[in-house]
């Protein structure tokens, strides 16, 4: 069962991890979109970890509740409100149990993706971080090292994509190329899942 | 028509200047429409291109008279914010609408309409029908 614990020490690890990366999302960013998303997706998440350290929220849900306001709050670009809502509608759906099971939570984040689907209007295949969290929470079923894989896998798959949502879009053909910055993120948001699980 | 309770605009930009200057020209081309409340949301609270969520709550507080609040909005993250922020429920006034109209063709035609005391309904078609208005 996954606790509150795990859900803080989860976004612990995704705030590590875009830390680390953020050059590389926003070199991606740069490509095809505004070159922010590294900045952004860093500033959004050093402020999850700080709310967290202070408030300690009890529950897996609570967690993620605070976490998804705290992105909306401070990202600053449209991957606030998506990441916020992901995070949120995961967390409202996990209700206010103390400790959830690992299916609990992959039927969790498929409502918070279909929130994700529904805010920004994308479906899979328009070159969005939609691309790397469909495949991550289908394959979620076969455990947390299989969803990152998926997640990784979809990621990689965006290239020879053509952009329909966003920036990218008014780019047309000359989006096609380059790896999408928002479905690299969610592959380290999910990669730094299955870090937690994995201990 | 209420004469004391007009509807608040909220104008939303990625950029503070963009959201400051089409109150600005909104209110102006709107004559006499001191009265009513326009209040620019634009950039992030550090003063960069993007969007606040904190800075749009602040400014539709500040026009909420109890008629509603309209909020227009330029692109992308302006959009996706003012929405997230209305499936929250609290973040913003009860009765405020993001309405789809063209940022500053529709900011022209909120401002006179809620000016004359158009409700919230007749603000949000008047910048709604700004789409139509064809140039050429």
């Amino acid at each position: 069962m996954l606790d509150a614990d795990f859900f803080r020490r989860w976004m612990t690890a995704a705030a590590a991890s875009v830390d680390r990366e953020a050059e590389r999302l926003t070199a991606l960013d740069a490509a095809i979109g505004d070159a922010d998303h590294g900045s952004n997706m860093r500033r959004g998440f050093t402020a999850v970890q700080a709310e967290l350290e202070k408030e300690t929220p009890g529950t897996p849900g609570a967690v993620l509740m605070l976490a998804g306001r705290q992105l909306i709050s401070t990202v600053g670009g449209a991957s606030g409100p998506l990441y916020g809502t992901l995070l949120r509608r995961t967390g409202k759906t996990l209700g206010e149990a103390p400790e959830v099971s690992a299916e609990q939570l992959a039927e969790a984040l498929k409502a918070g993706v279909q929130g994700v689907m529904k805010l920004g209007g994308a479906a899979a295949g328009d070159k969005t971080m939609i691309d790397a969290l469909l495949p991550a929470v289908d394959a979620l079923g076969d455990g947390f090292t299989a969803a990152r894989a998926a997640a990784e896998q979809g990621a990689e798959a965006t290239v020879p994509m053509l952009a329909r949502k966003g920036r990218a879009s008014y780019l047309g053909e000359r989006s096609i190329g380059h790896q999408d910055p928002g479905a690299t993120s969610s592959a380290l948001l999910i990669a730094a899942l299955a870090e937690t699980a994995e201990g | 028509m209420s004469g004391e309770k007009l509807v608040g605009i909220v104008l939303v930009s990625h950029s503070a200047e963009v959201a400051a200057a089409v109150a600005a020209l909104a209110k102006g081309l709107a004559g006499g429409a001191a009265s009513v409340r326009v209040a620019p949301a634009g950039g992030t609270e550090g003063g960069g291109l993007g969007t606040s969520a904190g800075l749009i709550s602040a400014a539709a507080a500040s026009v909420d008279r109890g008629a509603g609040v309209a909020v227009l909005t330029d692109l992308g993250s302006a959009v996706l914010t003012v929405k997230a922020l209305l499936a929250e429920g609290d973040e913003l006034p009860k009765d405020t609408r993001l309405v789809d109209a063209p940022f500053l063709e529709g900011a022209v035609a909120a401002v006179v309409t809620a000016a004359a005391g158009g409700d919230l309904a007749a603000v949000e078609a008047a910048a709604a029908e700004a789409y139509s208005y064809r140039k050429v």
